[in-house]
């Protein structure tokens, strides 16, 4: 069993904009890259030529239907990483003390020389966020980009993750969800953020704003009394005809 | 507490940085290529770049995927087995383009139209034009009009440009952005951002697309529309908009013909076109003399309602036509809600609402301006709506006037060049009268008399020959299909294999996959690759392919000219070409080898040089009949179009100090390397708005070298060139279509903007609309064989709505016979609830054949993934009039790849999808079966 610290400095997390979010894997790719050639072991593909191909990615985007009691069916792309829980079970749960969650900003990391790829932490986290390298043995996650986030050898523009950078629909927002002032604390209480999955106790960090309401023209159209309708009232009754219509459209020069 | 493992924040991140130009797809997104040890070890997007700003999708970042692929072709390759069977014996480039100067030389000194040289998602086309220009042949074009010619050509035609690279919403004051059918694939990363900034502000999107993926997920209304009646759901809008007089009337007196006066004379054989005057110019009436004034003279304040009579003919203004068609019933919502599947209150709260944010949400900016007529402004009103749309409306029969009709509302209410609304880039707004017509002039042993492909305006621009016949091979720009602007590259095979309208010896293709996702009627298309005369000669007698990898093309090709990755070339995005302009700024940009080939490929521009001087075509020899151009590199530095303009635009003149026009600069590629591998030269603050009438905007471009005169122009709500088709259908003038033609003319060449019922002969039965859409994550069939992003799409099944679930029976994972007039095909099927209930759809250009792209013989990609090309045929069925009809636009002959009609039954599950082809034998084996790729150590 490993200790989670009582508290952390920070906590870095990410806010994940799912009324943004177009589904469209950018993330999930740049994540891949950047993580396939610097923290820890590449993240591995098996069969990736073959009938099977099955790798280790760190952040994968998921797509949901949802079908509201009213209206039409929508979709929801959802992207999902390791949320570096306060009260991280991933972290409880390894008995070699691979998994930890740091005190500097609570970015929970596994330290592979550690790792016995006992697999405990995947089969403890709620949110299916491990994963697994085949070819190395040890348990991959998503490391916020820890040597991104601080590295000197990066401009200072470029120390976010490297899903935050890539994010064409700026969907992904990084920062310290630990200080109410910071950027995307102010932006989770504008947009009534939330965990995923409270019920769990684990108290992510990572927050998720949730899809605005939609097709309100739809539903405004369906109504008796339609609000719009003054935008298009008729500049002459049908009886004048065209001539009367040029007319009092042209008055309007 | 433990201590915790103490690790290095700041590791090396790279070597060094080389940035060049993205190719995952065609979006044309600026890249840091980050190297290890003289190895790719990461790429990202260029923070600096005009394009992506420093965003990157999931193609571009695994480019490295790609840039490594196991089906990278290796060397030249010559056919040793029949064709189809993809076996191949390497060859040295020696022996390759001695191979095609041995098949091509004769071809050009006897008649240089049998070479038929069509190139697919070609991002040189300035290059490649000017390379079977100067070899003679009539017979070339790019694969526009299998894409979305109709966008380009509708937009040229009414407004002088269209949307992505022509030009883009103004993303920083749109307050509204409405979105029509598939757009996901083209302006990739910009249209993400744009969406991203937008909602940001909290502005709204409506998307009108059966399916809701993608940008319509996000869109915060969606409108599930039925399939190919965008038009109608338009025409309704601006029925409502007209009728409520909600229109800028100023905007449409000023800068639109909506005023110029036409021929009302039913028996003038001028019947319906614009009244002109000796210069040909267009005249209006001026409100303040009421007498006729050319559309330009300083001053004019044009009357949208004065008629002008003359010698007995009534000549009337655009603008009346316009109300007579729109205000007629036939466009109520009413009217056309139940064949749009909308309902009228819907259309019409659409139309309010656009209405109100145009109208209601209008804006000023404080920039003066003056416009062409020498009048100042004070400030630039805004209206901020803007609209977008690509393939998804332009792929159906009645997409070119579809276009029209979105174009068409937006100028009525007056968005087009204004804040808020939509913007072009430069080298646009350039009307259609300043593109260059087709050329056809063929002259054994010289070069073509012109550029091939342009804007035709009127019956004696078509490319027929003198007895009629058509010109090209593919039938572009003939009365079947008069304003095919992009050529039709997807009747090259079909019509090559008839002979009709003539037989050709070699066809020479690049980049396009003509035997498998590239074409309608896959299957036929192999069988008419691979077919033999009498004689037990091939019927296409030689096939000359450029490929970057082992594509199913590869193996139907008597001689492969093997290309280099995007990473290992030089390129140029020119402004003569395809630039990647902003709205505010010209931009260009190279690609530059950041690592050398490991193979024994070249360029296939630099192929094309080598090639080109072997034949002795006069633009690439010198005058002592020497090699002119080493390789693209050399071409890209010191070719020059006119004097002082060349493929880059920036950094020109000896010292590399001047933009757009200037002598060649040696050192010009050095200057963008060190530049980020961009050129921007930003439009002055005042000249980047209302450009087609801004003084400030053309004396900019002109000083630029976009074009060469200020050419302020009218936009075109009536296309006049339609209408001169339509006269001579209706009997006026020399050159007559034939009768068969004649009632299809009329009904389709409506100057004003129409909605018809696309052709649906056979379709009896078949009630389904089967649609395609590439996945945000791919692009071309390329995407399959990357070790990523096959991950994310592997396979692809036909998503039905749960209506169709339900009426047959099906549930996820189960399989269905799917069958059109044409064929049938056997796919695995999953439900999807936020879909129209009349359409299937499903990924394009996932499903594979066995043996191409170094993909093992059971990747899920050829086991379960299928095209449905093999459902869509290049010609309609037969209608029993003797003939055969083209499945393609009327007006344009853009593919009509979203008209096709299915049926659905449930079938028992296959072993492998249908239809099922042998495998073909790859030329590069087959991938790895771990990957652990990093290259750092």
């Amino acid at each position: 069993m490993t200790q989670l610290p009582a508290r952390t400095d920070k906590k870095l997390g990410l806010v994940i904009d799912l009324d943004t979010c177009v589904g469209c894997h950018a993330c999930v790719i740049s994540c891949k890259g950047w993580n396939t050639e610097n923290y820890g072991a590449p993240l591995s593909d098996q069969d990736p030529y073959g009938a099977n191909p099955s790798g280790t990615f760190l952040n994968r985007v998921h797509s949901y239907e949802v079908q509201p009691n009213q209206g039409e069916a929508q979709l929801i792309h959802f992207p999902k990483s390791c949320l570096h829980c306060e009260d991280a079970p991933c972290v409880t749960v390894c008995p070699t003390g691979a998994s930890y969650k740091r005190t500097e900003d609570g970015i929970v990391l596994v330290n592979e020389s550690d790792c016995i790829g006992c697999g405990l932490c995947a089969w403890a986290c709620p949110y299916g966020a491990r994963e697994m390298d085949v070819a190395e043995g040890v348990m991959k996650k998503c490391t916020l980009c820890v040597d991104r986030i601080y590295n000197e050898n990066l401009p200072e523009i470029d120390r976010q993750p490297a899903c935050v950078r890539t994010c064409p629909a700026g969907a992904r927002h990084f920062g310290d969800l630990g200080d109410p002032d910071s950027a995307v604390s102010k932006l989770v209480a504008d947009r009534g953020g939330v965990d995923l999955m409270p019920e769990q106790g684990t108290k992510p960090v990572n927050q998720y704003l949730p899809p605005r309401p939609k097709d309100r023209l739809a539903a405004a159209s369906a109504e008796d009394i339609d609000i719009l309708a003054p935008f298009l009232e008729p500049v002459a009754q049908e009886a004048t005809g065209f001539l009367g219509w040029l007319d009092r459209t042209l008055e309007k020069l | 507490m433990t201590q915790q493992p103490v690790i290095d924040l700041s590791p090396k991140v790279s070597d060094e940085i080389r940035k060049t130009t993205c190719y995952m797809c065609a979006c044309r997104c600026g890249i840091n290529v980050h190297m290890k040890d003289g190895k790719v070890a990461y790429i990202e997007g260029n923070r600096d770049h005009p394009v992506n700003q420093g965003v990157l999708c999931a193609k571009g970042s695994a480019g490295i995927m790609q840039h490594n692929a196991p089906a990278r072709l290796r060397a030249p390759l010559k056919r040793v087995g029949p064709r189809g069977s993809g076996e191949f014996e390497e060859i040295t480039w020696d022996e390759a383009l001695q191979i095609a100067t041995d098949w091509l030389e004769p071809i050009r000194a006897k008649n240089p139209e049998k070479l038929a040289f069509f190139t697919g998602r070609d991002q040189s086309q300035s290059f490649t034009s000017l390379w079977a220009q100067s070899f003679g042949t009539p017979n070339y074009a790019a694969h526009g009009g299998f894409c979305s010619v109709n966008m380009a050509a509708a937009g040229i035609y009414t407004m002088g440009g269209a949307f992505w690279e022509f030009g883009q919403p103004d993303w920083d004051h749109t307050k509204l952005f409405m979105l029509f059918g598939v757009a996901e694939d083209h302006d990739s990363n910009p249209i993400k951002m744009g969406i991203g900034k937008i909602k940001a502000r909290g502005a709204r999107i409506i998307g009108v697309n059966p399916i809701r993926t993608g940008y319509n997920a996000v869109a915060d209304d969606w409108v599930g529309i039925t399939p190919g009646t965008d038009g109608l759901f338009i025409l309704a809008m601006i029925h409502c908009l007209m009728k409520a007089g909600k229109i800028d009337l100023h905007y449409l007196a000023q800068y639109t013909d909506a005023p110029v006066l036409l021929n009302g004379d039913e028996n003038s054989s001028d019947y319906g076109l614009y009244l002109r005057d000796e210069d040909g110019k267009q005249q209006v009436i001026d409100r303040k003399t009421g007498k006729l004034a050319p559309f330009d003279q300083p001053g004019v304040r044009p009357d949208l309602s004065a008629t002008y009579t003359a010698e007995g003919i009534t000549h009337r203004p655009v603008f009346h036509q316009m109300a007579e068609k729109y205000l007629s019933d036939e466009y109520a919502p009413e009217a056309v809600a139940d064949r749009c599947g909308i309902s009228a209150r819907r259309i019409r709260t659409i139309a309010a609402e656009l209405a109100r944010v145009a109208f209601d949400e209008a804006f000023e900016l404080d920039h003066a301006w003056t416009d062409f007529r020498g009048e100042t402004h004070l400030k630039m009103t805004g209206r901020p709506v803007s609209f977008h749309a690509m393939r998804g409306i332009s792929a159906h029969a009645n997409g070119f006037q579809t276009c029209r009709a979105l174009h068409t509302l937006q100028i009525i209410l007056g968005t087009v060049e204004v804040p808020g609304g939509f913007r072009f880039k430069p080298p646009y707004p350039k009307p259609a009268t300043a593109h260059p017509k087709p050329h056809v002039g063929v002259n054994a042993g010289a070069p073509l008399n012109g550029p091939h492909l342009g804007f035709v305006h009127g019956p004696d621009d078509l490319a027929l020959k003198e007895d009629g016949t058509p010109a090209r091979i593919d039938k572009a720009f003939t009365w079947e299909n008069p304003m095919s602007a992009h050529g039709l590259m997807h009747m090259v095979i079909s019509n090559a294999h008839a002979g009709d309208p003539y037989k050709i010896d070699t066809l020479f293709m690049y980049m396009a996959n003509m035997s498998w996702n590239s074409s309608m009627n896959t299957r036929g298309v192999m069988e008419m690759l691979t077919d033999k005369d009498a004689n037990g000669d091939y019927v296409i007698p030689r096939i000359i392919y450029s490929d970057s990898y082992s594509s199913e093309m590869v193996a139907y090709a008597d001689l492969i000219l093997p290309d280099t990755t995007y990473l290992e070339r030089h390129d140029c995005i020119s402004l003569l070409d395809r630039p990647i302009c902003e709205a505010d700024a010209a931009a260009d940009a190279i690609r530059w080898p950041v690592v050398e080939p490991d193979r024994d490929v070249r360029g296939f521009q630099s192929a094309l040089c080598d090639l080109g001087a072997k034949l002795g075509l006069p633009a690439f020899v010198n005058e002592d009949g020497s090699q002119k151009y080493a390789d693209y590199a050399d071409y890209i530095t010191n070719h020059e179009r006119r004097p002082g303009i060349g493929p880059l635009a920036g950094f020109r003149g000896k010292d590399g100090t001047k933009s757009g026009r200037g002598e060649v600069n040696p050192n010009q590629l050095d200057r963008y390397i060190e530049n980020g591998g961009f050129f921007v030269e930003h439009i002055p603050a005042g000249a980047n708005y209302y450009k087609p009438w801004n003084t400030a905007y053309q004396e900019w471009a002109v000083k630029m070298g976009l074009f060469d005169a200020p050419q302020p122009y009218l936009f075109s709500l009536y296309v006049e060139p339609m209408r001169k088709f339509q006269l001579a259908a209706e009997g006026h003038g020399d050159r007559q279509p034939p009768d068969h033609l004649r009632d299809r003319i009329k009904a389709t060449m409506s100057p004003l903007p129409i909605w018809y019922e696309t052709d649906q002969t056979g379709n009896a039965g078949y009630t389904i609309t089967a649609l395609t859409q590439r996945p945000m994550a791919m692009y071309h069939s390329w995407g399959s064989q990357n070790a990523w992003l096959r991950q994310l799409h592997g396979h692809n099944p036909l998503y039905l709505p749960t209506k169709l679930m339900q009426e047959n029976s099906l549930k996820d994972g189960d399989w269905a016979r799917v069958t059109s007039p044409h064929g049938e095909i056997t796919v695995p099927v999953m439900e999807m609830a936020a879909l129209n209930q009349n359409t299937v759809w499903t990924w394009n250009a996932i499903g594979k054949r066995k043996g191409a792209w170094a993909l093992d013989k059971d990747a899920p990609e050829a086991t379960r993934g299928f095209l449905l090309n093999h459902l869509i045929h290049e010609l309609l069925p037969p209608k029993g009039d003797g003939l055969r009809w083209s499945n393609s636009d009327p007006i344009t002959g853009q593919a009509a790849w979203f008209d096709l009609k299915v049926k659905i039954e449930k079938a028992a599950p296959p072993s492998d999808s249908k239809p099922e082809f042998d495998a073909i034998k790859s030329p590069v084996g087959q991938g790895p079966n771990k990957l652990a790729w990093k290259v750092g150590k």
